[in-house]
C-alpha cells in the first residue's frame, strides 16, 4: 500500500484579508479618539443619572480642585479658525493691560488642559516650554471680590462668543463654599444656566480608579 | 495587499531562478498592529462626560422685588450638612420661633433615606408621571421623545400638591452632596425645588443638630 504522503511545506495562512481589517480598524481608531488630557488637578466628578452628553463646542469650564483652586477652560468654537481662545486671552490682556505676542497667543491655544494662572503671570507662565515648571504656576484663577479675575474671564469669553455655556466640573469633595462662590459669580454676570458635568450613575469605575 | 504577485510567464525560454512569489512575512506588523489597536481601544474615551442642567433663578437686584412667596405648607426644607449629612424639617420657621427653633430630622442619601421622603410627598405627581410613562411604553399613547419631555414637564408644571423643596448648603458642606440632592430631585421628579442661601438660624439648627448627635446615628451606608 503506498503510504499516504504528508506536505512537505509548512502549511502558509493567507495573512492578507487580516491584515486589511486591522489596518481598517486601526486607523478607524486612530481617527475617532481623543486623547485624555491631564488636569491640573485629578477631579472625581459626582454621579447622577442625567445622560446628557457633554456639549462639544461653546463652552467654558470651570474646573474646581477639593483644595479650593477654580481652573478654567474654553474652547475654541465650533470651528478651530475662529481661534476663540486667542481671542479670550487677547480681550483679558487688554483689561489688564498686557500685551500677548503671537507666540504666547499660540501657545494658550494649544494648551490642552485647563488653566489656573493669575492673569499678571500668564506671560511667564505661556513663555516657559517645560510643563514640569508650568505646573507651579498652577495656583488658581483668583475669585477674591477685590481681585476677581474669574468675573473677568467669564465677561471676556462672553464678549468673544456670546453663545458660550458654563459647564462646572468639581470634585465630589470640594467645599460648598467654593461653588457657591463661583455660581454667585456666574449669577453676577447673569448667567442662570449650568452644566454640571458628572458621571453615569451606572458606570461608577473610571479611568483613574483602574490605573490605581 | 503586502503580497506581490508575479506574473508566471508561460512562455518557454530560460528558466528564471525564482519560481515562487516572493513571500513577505508579515507576522511582526500584525503583531505591531494587534497591539496599537489594543492600545487605542483600551484609551478611547468610550464614555463621555454627562452633564446636569441646573438653571438657577435670576437674581434679584432691585430691591423693591420681592421673592417669590412660598406656600408654607408644602415645603420641605433639606439642609446639607457635613460629612455626607443631611438634615430636613418641614414648613418654615416663623420669626416668633427663633428662640425655640423646631429640631431637624436626620436622614441619608440611600434609597430608604431621603428618596423615601420626597418620593412620600410626591406621590401623586409620581403616579401621573409613572402612568403617562406606561401608556407610552405600552403604545396606548404615541408621541415623539421630544413631545413626551414635554408633556412630563407639563405634568410637573401644572402640579400643585408635591412639595417645594428648598436646598440649602451648611458651610462645610460639600460640591458632591449638593449634586446627589439636585439628581435626587430629577429621580422623584420633583416639580418645584429651589436652591437657596441659608439663614442664619438653620445654621444654628445644623449645629444644635451636630453637637446633639456628633457621628451619623444609622450606620453608613
Amino acid at each position: 500500500m503506498p503510504k499516504i504522503k504528508l506536505p512537505t511545506k509548512s502549511p502558509s495562512i493567507d495573512m492578507t484579508p487580516m491584515v486589511d481589517t486591522f489596518c481598517v480598524i486601526l486607523t478607524f481608531l486612530m481617527l475617532t479618539t481623543t486623547m485624555r488630557q491631564p488636569e491640573p488637578a485629578t477631579v472625581d466628578t459626582p454621579y447622577s443619572i442625567s445622560e446628557k452628553p457633554t456639549p462639544d463646542f461653546n463652552t467654558m469650564t470651570f474646573l474646581l480642585s477639593n483644595d479650593g483652586k477654580v481652573f478654567i477652560n474654553f474652547d475654541n468654537g465650533p470651528d478651530t479658525l475662529l481661534k476663540f481662545r486667542p481671542k479670550i486671552l487677547d480681550e483679558m490682556g487688554k483689561r489688564y493691560s498686557i500685551e500677548f505676542t503671537d507666540k504666547e497667543r499660540r501657545d494658550f491655544e494649544k494648551y490642552p488642559s485647563s488653566i489656573g494662572v493669575p492673569i499678571l503671570k500668564m506671560k511667564d507662565f505661556l513663555d516657559i516650554s517645560d510643563n514640569k515648571a508650568r505646573k507651579a504656576f498652577q495656583t488658581g484663577v483668583p475669585i477674591d471680590s477685590t481681585d476677581n479675575q474669574l468675573a473677568m474671564w467669564i465677561l471676556c469669553a462672553r464678549q468673544v462668543n456670546p453663545n458660550i455655556q458654563a459647564c462646572i466640573k468639581g470634585d465630589t469633595k470640594t467645599e460648598f463654599p467654593v461653588v457657591k462662590k463661583v455660581l454667585d459669580i456666574l449669577q453676577d454676570k447673569n448667567v442662570n444656566r449650568f452644566n454640571l458635568i458628572t458621571s453615569l450613575e451606572a458606570t461608577k469605575i473610571n479611568l483613574e480608579e483602574i490605573q490605581k | 495587499m503586502a503580497e506581490i504577485i508575479q506574473e508566471e510567464k508561460a512562455k518557454g525560454g530560460k528558466k528564471k531562478a525564482k519560481k515562487h512569489a516572493p513571500h513577505i512575512d508579515m507576522t511582526p506588523m500584525v503583531d505591531l498592529m494587534c497591539l496599537l489597536i489594543t492600545f487605542f481601544m483600551l484609551t478611547t474615551a468610550f464614555s463621555k462626560a454627562k452633564v446636569m442642567e441646573i438653571i438657577l433663578p435670576e437674581k434679584i437686584t432691585d430691591p423693591n422685588q420681592k421673592q417669590p412667596a412660598v406656600v408654607g405648607s408644602r415645603t420641605v426644607n433639606i439642609i446639607l450638612g457635613p460629612d455626607n449629612r443631611v438634615f430636613w424639617y418641614p414648613a418654615s420657621v416663623k420669626p416668633e420661633d427663633y428662640n425655640n427653633l423646631p429640631p431637624l430630622n436626620e436622614t441619608d442619601f440611600s434609597a430608604k433615606g431621603i428618596r423615601q421622603l420626597l418620593l412620600e410627598r410626591n406621590r401623586t405627581l409620581a403616579r401621573k408621571i409613572a402612568d403617562f410613562n406606561a401608556q407610552v411604553t405600552s403604545g396606548k399613547i404615541v408621541l415623539t421623545q421630544d413631545s413626551v419631555r414635554g408633556s412630563i414637564s407639563k405634568l410637573k408644571s401644572d402640579d400643585d400638591t408635591g412639595p417645594i423643596v428648598l436646598i440649602k448648603a451648611y458651610k462645610k458642606a460639600n460640591y458632591g452632596n449638593f449634586v446627589d440632592m439636585l439628581d435626587e430631585m430629577n429621580i422623584c421628579g420633583v416639580a418645584h425645588y429651589m436652591f437657596v442661601d441659608i439663614t442664619w438660624y438653620e445654621e444654628k439648627m445644623v449645629e444644635t443638630a451636630i453637637t446633639a448627635a456628633p457621628t451619623t446615628p444609622t450606620s453608613p451606608k
